[in-house]
């Protein structure tokens, strides 16, 4: 105390110090650092927020599209033997015992299942080969060649040992090869899948074609709203505006079956097209099930998403520009594409994205409304994930998806730059 | 004050859920789930004092496996198919069920010969034969009604939309027997090459007048709707808009494909001595025969049968309106778990190759 108190009376000359005699720098530098934890402690429940609910699911995802540990964790034995030897090697009654073991085990363990899944999603129709020898593994006396192949003698099949090498390993490259129809034949080759069950690419390019076609149209219907929202005068525009957000607050899943009481066969539209004579009651135009019925719907429901940052940006821009545009002599369409236009670019990237990501990502108004042509890949994750659950090819097909948005948000970066977004 | 308020909270709390023991069940929804809550939940509460919470799911194999390989089970008894009974019991995912737990059939007959064959499993008890069949619209074909399987195919003769479930399952049967093959021989038929060519061609022959449904309740909408003149459905939703809601609905049993709705236990169920307790009432003598008072589904027991009476409105009679009725059988083909745990995941990748192209 004493201390501090002549300190306080003779600082040291040359040196700033605070009134309790420490350099100011030090000083400072401990409030900066404090008010620096203060802020981290403030943002670390977001942080663990976005840590347990966004990254590590992501990351388990990720981690489940080349990991699948079904077959080795169950079978160690033979896994084992797979390891040991070399790709093509002929089972002797080595494996032949692993075999037997591991099926024993699976069975008591009734994990056999879980095998059998897993061999299956290679090589179709093995399932119940693993369940049904399993069930007659206990009885298994050497030599065990024999006795597998008198329980069934699909065993001895090449192409089976073929596949059982290679779904042996844990990680394995094969879903993410399925989510873009390929596959490896038995020597480990890269090929084809077979034509009547390639899907995947063919929906990828529908799902990015049918989100770019929405994008466009949301585009041209969200312009010029936008537009009138932003120049009318403020109490008008509000009250247009609620027009725009009340579908915007309402249910997906209402929007979505409004869509089909109005566009079905029976529907308000060819209803009123058949009572005024446009269309006759035997032509009724299919405008749902299909590809069409999932660009309106879908439209419909992504257009706030456009409309909102596109009024956001022209909101603030002052009319006079186009006036002086046009006073200077430039045409009315002049004056829109050199002076108006610039100035929304950053609206229309901002809500061209939120649309197309979006769009790339909707599941449940295709699955309601899109019949079998309007299907995107999203309902074919959902389908792995919730019909054959096979949720190692969902969430292949999941990351392909990801990086392909990941991919288009690179390049818009490059080509426009993220920091000329508006979201709002 | 503010400690002793939460305290007592708390302790109400636990002396509540301790009081009120209950147990969640997962099913299908719509009818098939009032007819459970009718026959089973209500009694089974009104004995016991246990009370039962119901939940839907579209399929509840589904939801069963992800809360089993989560760890995080929310289930206590879960109604499922065969083949996802048979399938999930392989993988570990289910309580094994012990049929000596199973009530004896009134006259004393014990609980493993009172079943049908293959309605008892090592993980699942039976409770009502259910089936797929093709229903129309009477009001669309005031001349000539459609009689057979093969009518649901032929466009030219019976013009107007159709609907089917959008899955190989079931889908891929009925277009064979569309297509000629006798039911006896379908699934011989569907293990070849030329069989699974032979059925998308055949559904291929009507691609552009299909409409897919996904949800139970989705065809009965499309009839109502008259969306669709004719559509596959389960049988007891046809039954209850037809009788219940006078809907024209006319079921077609030629050519129709059932199989078992079973009761499993999740491993890792909260209230497993409750559930196993619900299971063994549920699928009593009495409760499964109650059930076909709501809804025209067969019940699994032997037993039962005879006492299957009057639909709820007392005036219905229900015997010929089950899957398992002898005028019903003549072309019917009983679903094959064996071949569905095998073909689904190559057929389901095709079926759905085929229709997104």
């Amino acid at each position: 105390m004493a201390d501090a108190t002549t300190d306080l009376a003779a600082p040291t000359p040359g040196r700033l110090t605070t009134a309790d005699g420490r350099p100011l720098k030090a000083a400072l530098g401990r409030a900066q650092s404090r008010a620096r934890r203060r802020a981290f402690l403030l943002v670390l429940p977001l942080l663990l927020f976005i840590v347990i609910t966004f990254i590590v699911p992501i990351g388990q995802m990720l981690h489940r599209s080349i990991h699948n540990d079904g077959f080795s964790r169950n079978m160690p034995q033979l896994s084992q033997w797979f390891a040991d030897t070399e790709p093509g090697t002929e089972p002797d009654e080595v494996a032949y015992a692993a075999l037997a073991a591991d099926l024993k085990g699976a069975a008591e363990a009734k994990t056999i299942g879980i095998v059998g899944t897993r061999v299956n999603y290679e090589m179709p129709g093995t399932r119940s080969l693993f369940t049904s020898t399993g069930r007659k593994a206990r009885g298994f006396e050497p030599p065990y060649r024999e006795a597998v192949l008198e329980a069934d003698p699909k065993w001895g099949n090449p192409s089976l040992w073929g596949t059982m090498r290679q779904v042996s390993r844990a990680y394995s490259p094969n879903f993410f090869l399925a989510s873009v129809d390929l596959a490896r034949d038995n020597e480990g080759n890269i090929v084809r899948a077979p034509q009547e069950r390639r899907v995947y690419v063919m929906l990828f390019q529908r799902t990015f074609l049918i989100a770019g076609l929405i994008t466009v149209l949301c585009l041209l219907l969200g312009f010029p709203i936008a537009h009138l929202l932003a120049t009318l005068p403020l109490r008008t525009s509000n009250l247009l505006m609620i027009l725009v957000l009340l579908p915007f607050w309402t249910s997906l899943l209402v929007r979505t079956t409004s869509w089909i009481v109005l566009l079905q066969g029976q529907g308000v539209v060819n209803n009123s097209l058949v009572a005024t004579g446009l269309i006759s009651d035997a032509n009724r135009i299919q405008m749902i099930y299909n590809q069409t019925g999932t660009i309106i719907a879908m439209t419909h429901i992504l257009l706030p998403f456009m409309i909102l940052p596109l009024y956001s940006v022209m909101r603030p821009i002052p009319p006079s520009y186009v006036r002086a545009a046009r006073s200077l002599g430039a045409s009315s369409w002049t004056a829109f594409r050199r002076i108006y236009l610039p100035q929304t670019l950053p609206g229309i990237g901002a809500g061209a994205l939120l649309v197309f990501i979006l769009g790339v990502g909707y599941y449940i108004t295709p699955a309601l409304v899109g019949g079998a042509s309007g299907q995107l890949i999203s309902n074919l994750i959902a389908f792995h994930m919730q019909d054959s659950l096979n949720w190692s090819l969902a969430a292949a097909l999941a990351a392909v998806l990801l990086a392909a948005v990941l991919i288009l948000y690179w390049l818009y970066d490059r080509l426009v730059g993220i920091d000329n977004l508006k979201l709002g | 004050m503010k400690k002793a308020l939460i305290l007592s909270t708390a302790l109400t709390a636990v002396a509540f859920s301790a009081a009120a023991e209950q147990i969640t069940v997962m099913s299908w929804g719509g009818a098939y789930t009032t007819s459970q809550v009718e026959a089973f939940h209500k009694p089974f509460t009104a004995e016991t004092g246990i009370g039962v919470v119901s939940v839907d799911a579209d399929n509840p194999a589904t939801p069963l496996k992800a809360m089993v390989e989560a760890n995080n089970v929310s289930v206590d008894v879960v109604d499922v198919n065969t083949s996802d009974a048979v399938r999930l019991c392989d993988e570990g995912q289910l309580e094994e069920i012990d049929p000596a737990m199973l009530p004896p059939a009134p006259d004393g007959t014990p609980a493993t010969e009172d079943f049908l064959p293959g309605a008892l499993s090592e993980c699942a008890v039976g409770n009502i034969v259910y089936s797929m069949i093709v229903a129309y619209d009477e009001s669309k074909f005031p001349d000539e009604k459609p009689q057979t399987i093969a009518d649901f195919f032929d466009t030219s003769k019976f013009p107007g939309k159709r609907a089917m479930w959008k899955s190989a399952k079931t889908t891929l049967e009925m277009a064979l027997m569309g297509d000629g093959v006798p039911a006896a021989e379908v699934y011989d038929v569907l293990d070849t090459q030329e069989g699974v060519e032979r059925a998308f061609a055949k559904l291929a022959s009507i691609k552009g007048d299909l409409i897919w449904w996904e949800a139970g309740a989705q065809p009965v909408q499309l009839l109502a709707d008259g969306e669709v003149a004719m559509t596959t459905a389960y049988n007891g939703r046809i039954f209850a808009a037809a009788v219940s809601e006078n809907k024209p609905f006319v079921p077609i049993w030629d050519g129709q494909v059932y199989e078992y709705d079973l009761f499993v236990i999740p491993k890792g169920a909260p209230n497993l001595e409750a559930a196993k307790k619900f299971v063994a009432f549920a699928t009593g003598t009495q409760p499964l025969a109650d059930q076909a008072k709501w809804i025209s589904y067969g019940p699994a027991r032997k037993s039962s049968a005879p006492l299957v009476g009057l639909y709820q409105d007392g005036q219905t009679e229900m015997a010929p309106h089950m899957p398992t009725a002898e005028a019903n059988l003549t072309n019917a083909l009983p679903s094959s778990y064996e071949f569905w745990v095998d073909h689904d995941t190559e057929l389901e990748e095709r079926f759905n190759a085929w229709l997104a192209n």
